[in-house]
């Protein structure tokens, strides 16, 4: 090929997922040992189990194996009739046993799918499989960068927490949609009640891309597996956010395409996303190719569990759900999506149509609050329900303004944790009785002979004048549309 | 009749285990591995057997259970720091 139509060449991106969840379980994947070991100590939450230490046998945890159904379910997976574990091995300190138990050609979910939504545009990304493994310990380098450290500190506290890994084929055409599928995958995983995206690493990424002629790519985004097979790939590890997803692969997109547009060829290795510096660097090693030796794992008994498909329920997911608010609670498609972005939101939303007219508690949900809370950077779980309730209660009953109990009780209410009754008492918020209001708008038309004349004559400006004096009379607390029909009402008569 | 075991084959094993091994030594594992690999030959020839039923599903519930303390955890490791196991420098 000449450097000519090289650099005429369209190119298309290729990508592909391994996405590593943490699963919310109390104990470890085969020890009893807590999960729960945000600031511990180090090496506080070991057992000879999780640390490898001679004659200690692994047993699995009943509720991870669960969790791995569920996930399964939600992914329109097949658990297959036996699945099993494995060793893989490899010698690196973060792992005590010089092997990581995982799940090589027996995984407990295989074939399934995830819709997202891209733009306007549904997409389906295909499920390879979907595995249990346990996580290795924690390193930690002294003394600078890994390769240049005096010495290595290990931590086994995560040794053996639950993980799954979840395996996408090569189905995303471009960074966004990565980040769509991430966003998808954790909403769902959140409604399973399997995963917390707060915890600190629960979701780790890392990614395959390549690039072809975008003249491969057909209509529908298929491309001929021989085009894929023969495409030189890069495998970006260290990804650990949805955002980070999406800087790293368009990072890496770019300098595939810029490679091969100046005629080189693309490396097939290993890079690490560098998200301080927002690059990927070349992990060149001296090793050779990888040689896990896998082996089955015969301290762990094969598993039966293709029958628990049907036993275990899990709970509505975020599209159905979305789908019946629509419907239910007649909703617009705008409001029901982000109603249901989070379990948490759809959750707290769904409790207050139990008290209020579903479509009022909406527009106070959708409008406001998420509004507030995204100035704030908070999520819903930090709003005194109680409190946005009474709230909700005042307003519905008429005796505050919209516009008060937005702007001055709910804004107090989540940066001072204020009570909305107090807040109302001590900014004088009540809505002013109609007499109040009556005595101010006659008091506003005698002391302003010249702006009453002006209406007279037309000026429009005068009666919004008028409107004006009234509310800083009342202090806010009359209502703007009934004070202006009230001043008309009086000048016009 | 398992495959006889080269030097080579011996080499790369020894390295992904981390061991160090001279030229005389892979060719002295090499041979002793064939041997021992030539013993498992001789299972070829033991009838076929009733065995017990394979176990499945083997778990437990998730329930925590004490494990060791920081001391008793490190108890094993040659060096320690702040509480850690000290190792070398990886690369």
């Amino acid at each position: 090929m000449t450097a000519q139509t090289t650099q005429a060449r369209d190119l298309a991106v290729v990508i592909g997922l391994e996405v590593h969840v943490q699963l919310e379980t109390a104990t470890k994947l085969f020890c009893g040992c807590s999960t729960d070991t945000a600031d511990s100590e180090p090496n506080t939450h070991t057992c000879p189990t999780c640390l490898g230490l001679p004659g200690a046998l692994p047993v699995v945890n009943e509720a991870a194996v669960e969790a791995a159904v569920k996930v399964g379910k939600a992914l329109d997976a097949d658990i297959p009739e036996e699945t099993r574990f494995h060793r893989k091995n490899y010698y690196y300190p973060d792992l005590p046993k010089n092997f990581q138990v995982t799940q090589y050609d027996e995984p407990i979910c295989q074939d399934g799918s995830l819709e997202v939504a891209v733009a306007d545009e549904r997409r389906t990304i295909g499920i390879e499989r979907a595995h249990l493994e346990e996580d290795p310990g924690s390193l930690k380098h002294e003394g600078g960068a890994i390769d240049r450290a005096e010495y290595t500190m290990v931590d086994y506290n995560r040794a053996g927490m639950p993980l799954m890994e979840i395996v996408t084929d090569p189905d995303f055409r471009s960074p966004t949609e990565v980040r769509a599928f991430l966003e998808k995958l954790e909403e769902v995983l959140e409604y399973l009640g399997v995963f917390d995206a707060e915890r600190d690493g629960s979701l780790r990424i890392d990614a395959n891309l390549s690039v072809v002629d975008a003249e491969e790519v057909a209509e529908d985004g298929t491309i001929p597996t021989d085009v894929l097979a023969d495409a030189n790939r890069t495998e970006v590890k260290n990804i650990s956010s949805h955002k980070g997803a999406a800087k790293a692969l368009s990072y890496e997109e770019t300098r595939q395409k810029n490679a091969v547009r100046r005629g080189r060829a693309v490396e097939q290795e290993t890079r690490h996303w560098d998200e301080s510096r927002g690059i990927t660097v070349s992990m060149r090693s001296k090793e050779e190719e990888k040689d896990y030796r896998y082996f089955a794992e015969a301290d762990l008994p094969p598993m039966r569990v293709s029958g628990w498909k049907e036993e275990i329920a899990i709970p509505e997911l975020p599209d159905a759900r979305r789908e019946r608010f629509r419907e239910e609670y007649d909703l617009s498609a705008e409001e029901a999506s982000k109603l249901t972005s989070t379990k948490q939101v759809a959750d707290f939303y769904e409790a207050l149509t139990d008290e209020f007219d579903a479509g009022f508690a909406a527009s106070w949900v959708v409008d406001r609050l998420l509004g507030e809370l995204n100035y704030r950077d908070r999520s819903v779980g930090s709003v005194d329900r109680a409190a946005f309730v009474r709230l909700l209660e005042l307003v519905d009953s008429d005796d505050i303004t919209v516009k008060n109990a937005e702007e001055v009780v709910l804004r107090a209410m989540l940066d001072d944790g204020s009570d909305p009754d107090a807040v109302v008492e001590a900014e004088g918020l009540g809505k002013t009785s109609g007499d109040a209001v009556e005595e101010a708008v006659e008091e506003a038309i005698a002391d302003n002979p010249d702006a009453v004349e002006d209406y007279h004559d037309g000026e429009g400006g005068a009666l919004n004048f008028l409107v004006g004096q009234v509310m800083q009379s009342t202090g806010g607390s009359a209502e703007p549309g009934a004070v202006n029909e009230l001043l008309r009402e009086k000048l016009d008569s | 009749m398992s495959e006889p075991v080269d030097p080579e084959e011996v080499r790369h094993v020894a390295d992904l285990a981390r061991v160090a091994l001279n030229d005389e030594e892979a060719t002295r594992f090499a041979e002793q591995f064939g041997d021992i690999l030539a013993y498992f030959d001789a299972l070829d020839e033991v009838p076929a057997v009733e065995r017990d039923a394979d176990l499945t599903n083997v778990m437990r519930a998730d329930d925590t259970r004490e494990g060791l303390s920081q001391e008793e955890a490190l108890r094993n490791a040659p060096e320690t720091v702040d509480g850690y196991f000290k190792g070398p420098r990886v690369s």
